[in-house]
């Protein structure tokens, strides 16, 4: 299977593992496996640059350990944004 | 917000809007909506029972959105519905009302016993809604109260696509209504292994990608917008050559007028067609630069063939319908993120600031050269 990526170091997930606590669920929760757990119970960032920003971890860690600025990767979305409307994207 | 109390948390979520009017009241779906065949008996009201058969209808309607037609309305009314004869025990599964969504997912459930709750994501899709947020924790707290589903099941687990975590905080569900987010896996398909295998997802099944058949089946959306984008610019082209030329309007438009109007096309299909096609192998990881290097790859071998017809054009005019597919091409190609599953948004900004300049170039000296080159003639 083709595992696509997109640009390097453009991203801005950032994972502070004192807060961590180990549930797991931002490993549960990305589609793109950017997080792994490791044997002391806490999470990890194993694939970074596959981050899409979905915010999907952020918004699902209880322990408020990872930031993301989470958007959508789409031309129509930052346009929209930009001009300020509320126009169709998917 | 952890010391807010549950009634007023609401406005503290993010992304919280205004909590609709007669959001605690009890609503459940009409009965009046085709796919419904019956009704399931709870102690708080009879809710609709659906059909897991999808009928040639619902089945046109798939079809007709996959083309952009009717898209923006293509809905079911949110609320809970049954599948087969659930009880208090049975599972609960939670969708878009994007009709699309919904259709596949009790085709999905056939021949088993569930609950649907279904969100109301204004007809998005459950990935696009979680990431505006309207397929959110907000809306699912509402819609578990509307729909009393504490009254209807007696267990406290919830099944929720996992491409819905963008929108939703599994936790913050949990605190103020009880239920607990299980994360089912990201394609349908692999929802019934999930299910018979104690709600257990393989990495795989968590993983997303986007093969061949998934990019192909997005093919007519990309076509339709970018022929909405292209078409203004080939009348333009037609219009202007016919007025300026010297011979008649119709002859003008069509010696002058119809190679660039071709060169836009050519752009189109390489933007919207080539591109998601072969994706994986066309060179380079930014989308706009795939599209130019499908649109030069296009380009070059029709020009080659249509070289005969070519013979009355000056070069100036000849680059300047490379320079107009080049530039729709590369435009339709970095559209294409928004439909694909892996890009990034300041990835996407990072694209946009570095192409644009580009892309507005090849359009505006592909028409000032086209132009030049009329008025040699």
């Amino acid at each position: 299977m083709i595992r696509f990526q997109y640009f390097e170091d453009v991203v801005s997930l950032e994972f502070d593992e004192e807060k961590c606590i180990g549930c797991g669920l931002c490993t549960i929760v990305c589609p793109h496996g950017v997080f792994s757990l490791t044997g002391k119970h806490k999470a990890r960032m194993v694939a970074r640059n596959h981050c899409m920003e979905c915010g999907a971890c952020m918004r699902n860690c209880p322990a408020k350990a990872i930031t993301v600025e989470a958007g959508e990767g789409c031309v129509r979305a930052v346009i929209n944004e930009l001009l300020g409307i509320e126009g169709p994207c998917c | 917000m952890s010391t807010q109390a549950p009634d007023t948390i609401m406005t503290f979520l993010p992304m919280a809007k205004e909590v609709p009017e007669g959001a605690g009241e009890f609503q459940i779906p009409s009965s009046d909506q085709p796919f419904v065949q019956g009704a399931v008996s709870t102690p708080v009201g009879s809710v609709p029972q659906v059909a897991t058969e999808l009928t040639a209808e619902d089945k046109h309607g798939h079809y007709l959105v996959r083309w952009n037609i009717g898209r923006d309305h293509f809905t079911v009314e949110p609320g809970l519905y049954a599948v087969g004869s659930p009880d208090a025990d049975s599972t609960v599964f939670v969708g878009a009302n994007y009709k699309m969504s919904f259709d596949l997912l009790r085709q999905t459930l056939t021949g088993r016993n569930g609950w649907l709750l279904i969100l109301d994501t204004k007809g998005i899709n459950v990935w696009c809604a979680a990431g505006k947020g309207t397929f959110g924790t907000e809306e699912m707290l509402d819609r578990i109260k509307a729909s009393r589903l504490d009254k209807i099941v007696t267990h406290h687990s919830l099944i929720v696509p996992q491409l819905g975590a963008p929108g939703l905080a599994a936790h913050e569900v949990r605190k103020y209504s009880g239920f607990k987010v299980i994360y089912g896996p990201i394609l349908l398909k692999d929802l019934p292994e999930f299910l018979d295998n104690g709600l257990q997802a393989t990495p795989a099944m968590r993983s997303k990608t986007f093969p061949l058949q998934e990019r192909i089946v997005l093919i007519p959306v990309e076509i339709m917008q970018g022929l909405k984008q292209g078409i203004p610019l080939i009348l333009f082209f037609l219009l202007i050559a016919g007025v300026a030329g010297r011979g008649s309007f119709f002859r003008d438009a069509l010696v002058h007028g119809l190679p660039p109007g071709i060169a836009v096309l050519v752009g189109i299909f390489s933007g919207t067609v080539l591109t998601p096609l072969f994706l994986p192998w066309l060179p380079g990881r930014a989308f706009s630069c795939k599209g130019a290097v499908a649109g030069l790859a296009l380009f070059i071998p029709l020009f080659a063939v249509g070289t005969v017809f070519f013979r009355g054009y000056n070069l100036l005019e000849q680059i300047s319908w490379l320079l107009l597919t080049l530039a729709v091409s590369s435009w339709l190609g970095m559209a294409f993120t928004g439909a694909s599953t892996f890009t990034s948004l300041n990835g996407v900004k990072k694209e946009m600031l570095r192409a644009m300049p580009l892309q507005f170039f090849s359009l505006v000296a592909g028409i000032i050269s086209w132009g030049i080159a009329l008025r040699m003639h």
